[in-house]
């Protein structure tokens, strides 16, 4: 006879802020813990960076980037995320999470290098807590794990979180860093940011059955929150990261959301999806929301308002233009430079015969 | 110091590591309490605590994706992939994560891979494979491949001490060969080793075909031909100057691997000797190794392998040009 399946009881301080259906309970909402000044402020980055994101799609069309993948609709998890984490918390991102390094503080015209084809890697990881993008599905997602083991180790209170798409969940590194976690009770938190296409492919083509509730085989909770309500991220991550912090172990959280733009500028969605899906979306637009929501509680008014407007034309202007006056560096360290700490002979050789090859023409 | 079997030796190499440096961790399949299904890590777990020596649930490429997000926390990662033909499960993490994240991020990765390899061992299929090709063939990874005990212990603490990451292959066959071995000695990669000096050919070998040639030497010395064997002991880097001296004494060679000759290492080692050795040689470089097929059942593997007959056919091939 079989045994009885054990069914791994945890402590779960994300659930009882929810609703069954995933929104965040108006008593949840109104213990929050942000004063006037935090609320404005997740508002303001939301409306920065999708500024920036539709520059960055402008500078694109221009010629100036060689792809862009927007992340419009999915700014309430961007920002919701990074405020609810501390600075010293390390974050895995895939490679649509550019909102989320600049909340971080990168300087967003120093990320479109990678999409300039300058560099693969150009801001300084360790100095953000940000993973290098991430551009092999769900491959960050077991060095997150990794990295939250080792923090344990070190006896260190930092939690992980490791971002990434619906996709990604049909991958086999997704469960088998899940599963590592549950293990190894990892301080590390699972943000899938479910917006319900993998290029092409829709959600139920992807999945059969509930991401969220996956978790609870890996010894873990998981919850599917509404992704486009910037509280509920903000509570959820929050919530989730204190339990790790606690030493509780792994989080999943299901974040419903929707990608409005295509998956990059070298995909058109008119050829598998229709435009009534997408105008069902707008109606749940993360800023738009938020925003009648602050307006009827009084915390934004028309000035601050048309302030953030002001600072987000400057901040996408002034990113254009240090993009466009960054020259390319020399090739020989482009192209060799960080290969190897201890490079081989042979490989300095290499390097050596093609900086010399350049000299001559 | 009594001789020691390879085995022990790398147990030793890795005690001295943990011993060495608190950074250091040793994980994988089976490395716990059964001390690895080869015994490598037999005691390391008492000794060093759960910690810093631990079992992992099944999952290679798990085992490779939390070596890098440890070597990103600070540690220094020493993974086990329990056979040579699991690795492939891990490969994506391996080539592009663990190899290119130092160029994606300017972070090292000082994560040593141990892996297992190679046949003579009567086994079922997937554990006797000889992947190095796949890896040398990737910029950021360092591939080294020991043929003794004594360069198992060093070459591993030379690996364990480079920025970057190393694959460590170690000839399972070989695991039961003994010698004396002394910790204090060095051996940095990237440097071959002539492990018997000859005249007339030079086999070049690594890992588990040096015994071979070395046996095929002796065969040879008594019908008066001298093998000249070199022990590459690391593939990537690559010591052709030690290759290249040889030759300018033996202006001819045959190399032997256990992996397929078709797009095996081996192509890499006749093509530099072609380019820069050209005027050297007396005699077409040769190759000897594993056919073009997949490696064979238990009963026709020593068929399928190197052996002292191919060996010396092909040195007779080699002298038979004037």
């Amino acid at each position: 006879m079989a045994e009885v399946v054990r069914t791994v009881e945890t402590e779960d301080p994300v659930r009882p802020l929810f609703s069954p259906t995933g929104e965040l309970t108006p008593e949840a909402r109104s213990r929050i813990g942000l004063d006037p000044e935090g609320l404005r402020d997740l508002y303001r980055k939301m409306v920065l960076i999708r500024r920036v994101d539709q520059e960055a799609l402008n500078l694109q069309r221009q010629g100036e980037l060689g792809l862009w993948g927007q992340y419009l609709g999915q700014e309430a998890i961007h920002v919701g995320t990074v405020a609810a984490l501390e600075s010293e918390d390390w974050i895995f991102p895939s490679y649509r999470e550019f909102g989320m390094a600049m909340c971080r503080g990168i300087d967003p015209a120093e990320i479109l290098k990678f999409f300039r084809g300058l560099s693969h890697g150009p801001y300084d990881s360790r100095k953000h807590h940000f993973a290098p993008l991430t551009i092999v599905v769900a491959a960050q997602i077991p060095h997150a794990v990794g990295f939250a083991m080792g923090s344990r180790l070190k006896h260190s209170r930092d939690v992980t979180l490791t971002t990434f798409g619906d996709g990604a969940t049909s991958k086999g590194d997704w469960h088998e860093a899940m599963n590592v976690a549950g293990v190894f009770k990892a301080p590390v938190i699972f943000l899938c940011q479910n917006n319900h296409w993998a290029i092409s492919v829709p959600l139920a083509k992807q999945t059969a059955g509930s991401i969220a509730e996956r978790a609870q085989g890996y010894g873990f909770p998981g919850i599917r929150i509404d992704g486009n309500d910037v509280l509920g991220v903000f509570a959820a991550v929050r919530a989730a990261a204190e339990r790790a912090r606690r030493g509780d172990g792994p989080y999943l959280i299901e974040a419903m959301t929707y990608r409005m733009g295509a998956h990059t500028t070298s995909d058109d969605p008119t050829r598998y999806r229709l435009q009534a899906e997408l105008e069902s979306w707008s109606a749940k637009d993360p800023i738009g929301r938020y925003r009648e929501w602050l307006q009827g509680r009084g915390i934004l008014d028309e000035a601050t308002r048309a302030a953030v407007e002001r600072e987000a034309e400057s901040t996408a202007e002034g990113m254009r233009t240090r993009l466009r006056s960054i020259t390319p560096g020399p090739a020989g360290e482009a192209i060799f430079g960080r290969v190897y700490g201890n490079p081989p002979d042979s490989f300095v050789e290499e390097r050596e015969e093609f900086e010399s090859s350049l000299e001559g023409s | 110091m009594e001789p020691v079997t390879m085995a022990k030796a790398i147990n030793l190499s890795l005690r001295e590591a943990l011993t060495r440096d608190e950074n250091v961790l040793v994980f994988g399949e089976d490395v716990g309490a059964l001390g690895g299904v080869f015994r490598i890590t037999d005691g390391l777990q008492k000794a060093f605590g759960e910690d810093r020596v631990f079992d992992t649930p099944l999952a290679e490429s798990a085992i490779i994706g939390i070596a890098v997000g440890l070597a990103l926390r600070g540690f220094k990662p020493v993974p086990e992939i329990q056979f040579d033909g699991f690795i492939y499960s891990a490969f994506d993490q391996i080539v592009s994560m663990v190899a290119k994240y130092r160029n994606r991020s300017g972070i090292s990765m000082p994560i040593t891979i141990r892996v297992p390899f190679g046949g003579h061992i009567g086994a079922v299929e997937h554990h006797s494979e000889s992947p190095e090709a796949y890896f040398t063939h990737t910029a950021g990874l360092k591939v080294v491949a020991p043929a003794t005990p004594g360069d198992a212990y060093a070459l591993l603490q030379s690996a364990i001490a480079d920025p970057d990451p190393v694959i460590f292959f170690e000839p399972k066959a070989r695991y039961y060969l003994k010698e004396e071995i002394d910790p204090v000695r060095q051996v940095p990669l990237g440097k071959a080793r002539v492990a018997r000096e000859g005249s007339g050919v030079t086999v070049i070998a690594y890992g588990p075909t040096v015994s071979i040639a070395l046996e095929a030497a002796t065969a040879a010395e008594k019908e008066n031909m001298s093998l000249e064997v070199i022990d590459l002991r690391s593939l990537s880097p690559l010591d052709m100057p030690t290759v290249l001296e040889s030759l300018r004494k033996t202006h001819r060679a045959v190399i032997v691997h256990e992996a397929p000759v078709f797009g095996g290492f081996g192509g890499e080692i006749a093509a530099r000797i072609a380019d820069d050795g050209f005027d050297l040689l007396a005699a077409p470089v040769t190759r000897v190794g594993g056919m073009d097929a997949p490696y064979p059942p238990a009963r026709y593997e020593k068929l399928y392998l190197p052996d002292v007959d191919r060996i010396l056919e092909e040195a007779d091939v080699a002298l038979a040009y004037g």
